[in-house]
């Protein structure tokens, strides 16, 4: 719209804000939360930026409508995005299904504290990796990303918008205290509108439009609000035309299709990266801020003689179970040091299925690891 | 079934989606009348339907959003005005209807409610009020009158129940009326006065669920319960909404009660981003 939609350059500023900026540059437009410990920044980012932009915030009465504040403005063909932390994404959840079974475009953002309930407000956890997956009902599939930096925040927040127009799916920030509270330098490119991924639309004239026939692939065109497509969307299980049927045979073939548009497009979704693994006896598995201790504790294990590496997962959901089961067969063991006791650790031990050993290094919240403890567990490890 | 509707009026077929008909309303509903007002309303004013978004939460009206041929979105419990919410706000030129009950939209979505009201928000709010949740067998609801019978108060109501009205008037709404479900011609012109007014409307329908509420209230079975509600009715256009309570088969004050002119949620939001591209502009200049 304007010059100033963007701030490029080189800034010192905290991954709840670079969050926001990454959003501003992927395109998003409308921004719906709730005040919430530590994820308030990125809405105060929001109400800055967006108006300047020509968007649209908006602070609502509680996460339940700012989860479907967004996925109405997404419906409206606006991109839009939340951001909370563990209360507000325990109240956010159901509509997180709502947006699953709609097929909506949209972006939630989890900067995650300690838990269970209130837990450590103000401090680190990783503890809702497993509701991000499972925390709505029903059977669905979802994609998490898990920054490590405000760089990578920033980074992510883009990816994020483009994976979730592309599979019209929410896509979930799983982000943590310590990134979004850290300062650190991030540089702002230009992004180019063009470089973005818009959700396609429908080639079809009105009449002829079915919300949820698919042409290409699994993931149908989308139809907004006020074109006159004169569509209906429920969350009621529902066939191509959008209508509620009440039948096992169209729960089958809706859920297929819901689950499968983003398993089948698993190596298009998920990211990876590997640090000295190919030879590696023992592998830490890690994700979000804990990867940059992770580091540490390979490089001083290395020090050691210890053939240690690193595998750091950039796409939490889904799961890179294929990438786990390989490096199993050729890895004595994984590490996998989370500030929780015990989420991820239990896919990396499914995925190894016994060809590799798997330890929990788990730390409760309210804190980063040490490099020493986890360099600790792979000694012991190794022994 | 149909004719409840006034399908004879040709004007609103072609707002149905006839492909879902016959709908799951029980006969004697006071759903689907309500939803013919709403329709024929469009038809008489000459709304553009391409620019419609109907929004329905959960419950026995929030299947409204599923029969009518307009871009419309069948929710969540509870959360069908945040989502409208959402819509208005990313595109204004829409014309947002909210249609739901009154357990969906001032039990579960009660907070909701009186927030959009508070916001004087873009949008329509119709509240299809039966005293009770249909869908799930006739449970009590927020707006079920003291000592009514419903299948969870077997002795009688011991809860107060809200005054709508007052409750969304007092929360900042400019257009605020309330029908019963045989106020066709009142309830048409209310909904169509509501639909081209900005800010928040609000309008209530007092309406039969023969099948559950009425039986258990031993109110007149089939239509005969709509006439009940008509003839218990008592037009007060003007009347303090604090003096609308609902009693068990008391008086209902109906009427047009607020329908004032009030800056909405857009005349503000306007100004401040105005003020913020100003700000960023003379920055920039720097
Ligand atoms: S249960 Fe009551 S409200 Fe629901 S369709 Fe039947 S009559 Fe109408």
């Amino acid at each position: 719209m304007t010059e100033y939609q963007e701030l490029t350059g080189k800034f010192f500023i905290n991954g709840d804000v670079a969050c926001a900026e990454g959003a501003i540059s992927a395109g998003c437009r409308f921004f719906a939360g709730y005040p919430i410990t530590p994820a308030t920044e990125v809405a105060e980012r929001m109400s800055t930026r967006l108006p300047q932009v020509g968007g649209i915030y908006i602070q609502m009465e509680d996460e339940l409508a700012s989860m479907n504040a967004v996925l109405g403005a997404s419906w409206a063909g606006v991109k839009a995005m939340t951001a909370t932390s563990g209360p507000g994404f325990s109240l956010m959840m159901e509509n997180v299904g709502l947006g699953v079974m709609l097929e909506t475009p949209c972006v939630l953002v989890n900067i995650q504290r300690a838990g269970p309930s209130t837990g450590l407000p103000t401090l680190v956890g990783q503890q809702d990796m497993m509701q991000a997956r499972w925390g709505s009902h029903g059977s669905y599939e979802i994609i998490a990303l898990a920054p490590i930096s405000p760089q990578d925040i920033f980074d992510l927040t883009i990816t994020a918008f483009d994976l979730s127009e592309k599979y019209r799916i929410p896509v979930l920030i799983m982000s943590d205290e310590v990134v979004g509270h850290m300062s650190e330098k991030v540089v702002i490119p230009h992004v180019a509108p063009e470089s973005l991924l818009n959700r396609r639309r429908p080639e079809v004239p009105p009449g002829e439009y079915l919300p949820y026939k698919t042409d290409v692939g699994l993931v149908p065109p989308m139809a907004v609000a006020g074109e006159g497509y004169r569509f209906h969307v429920t969350g009621l299980t529902h066939d191509e035309r959008g209508y509620p049927v009440m039948t096992a045979d169209a729960q089958d073939r809706l859920i297929r299709r819901l689950v499968d548009k983003i398993r089948l497009n698993r190596d298009d979704i998920i990211k990876y990266k590997e640090t000295q693994v190919e030879d590696a006896d023992i592998i830490v598995c890690a994700y979000g801020i804990t990867t940059r201790i992770a580091q540490f504790a390979v490089k001083m294990a290395r020090d050691e003689g210890i053939r240690a590496g690193l595998l750091q997962l950039i796409t939490v959901w889904p799961f890179a179970e294929e990438r786990v089961r390989e490096l199993s067969l050729q890895t004595k063991a994984f590490v996998v040091p989370e500030i929780n006791y015990g989420q991820i650790v239990l896919e990396v031990e499914r995925c190894a299925g016994g060809k590799a050993r798997t330890i929990l290094v788990p730390h409760m919240g309210g804190g980063v690891h040490s490099p020493e403890t986890i360099l600790e567990a792979i000694r012991e490890t190794a022994q | 079934m149909i004719d409840a509707m006034n399908v004879e009026e040709p004007s609103i077929e072609k707002y149905l989606r006839q492909d879902r008909l016959p709908h799951i309303w029980c006969s004697g509903c006071g759903i689907g009348p309500v939803a013919g007002c709403f329709l024929r309303a469009i038809d008489r004013e000459e709304i553009d339907p391409d620019r419609i978004a109907v929004v329905s939460g959960i419950g026995c009206t929030g299947r409204v959003a599923g029969y009518v041929k307009l871009d419309s979105f069948h929710t969540t419990h509870g959360r069908a005005i945040p989502f409208a919410t959402g819509l208005i706000l990313a595109n204004p030129e829409l014309n947002v209807v909210v249609f739901s009950g009154d357990g969906d939209l001032v039990a579960i979505g009660g907070n909701h409610l009186i927030h959009a009201a508070r916001r004087n928000i873009d949008m329509t709010v119709i509240c299809v009020n039966n005293f009770n949740y249909g869908m799930t067998g006739g449970q009590v609801g927020p707006t079920a009158p003291l000592e009514a019978r419903t299948t969870t108060t077997p002795y009688g109501n011991f809860e107060f129940p809200f005054n709508l009205p007052y409750l969304v008037s007092a929360s900042g709404a400019s257009y605020v009326a309330r029908w019963t479900v045989l106020h066709i011609r009142q309830l048409e012109k209310a909904i169509a006065e509501a639909m081209t007014k900005p800010g928040f409307s609000f309008i209530e329908v007092i309406a039969p669920c023969p099948v559950v509420y009425g039986r258990m209230n031993k109110e007149p079975k089939g239509l005969d319960s709509m006439y009940y509600y008509q003839e218990k009715s008592v037009i007060r256009n003007g009347a303090d909404p604090k003096d609308a309570d609902l009693e068990l088969n008391g008086p209902i004050v109906v009427g047009k009660f607020v329908d004032v002119q009030r800056p909405t949620l857009w005349d503000h939001l306007r100004e401040v981003s105005s003020r913020a591209q100003e700000k960023a502009k003379a920055r920039a200049k720097v």
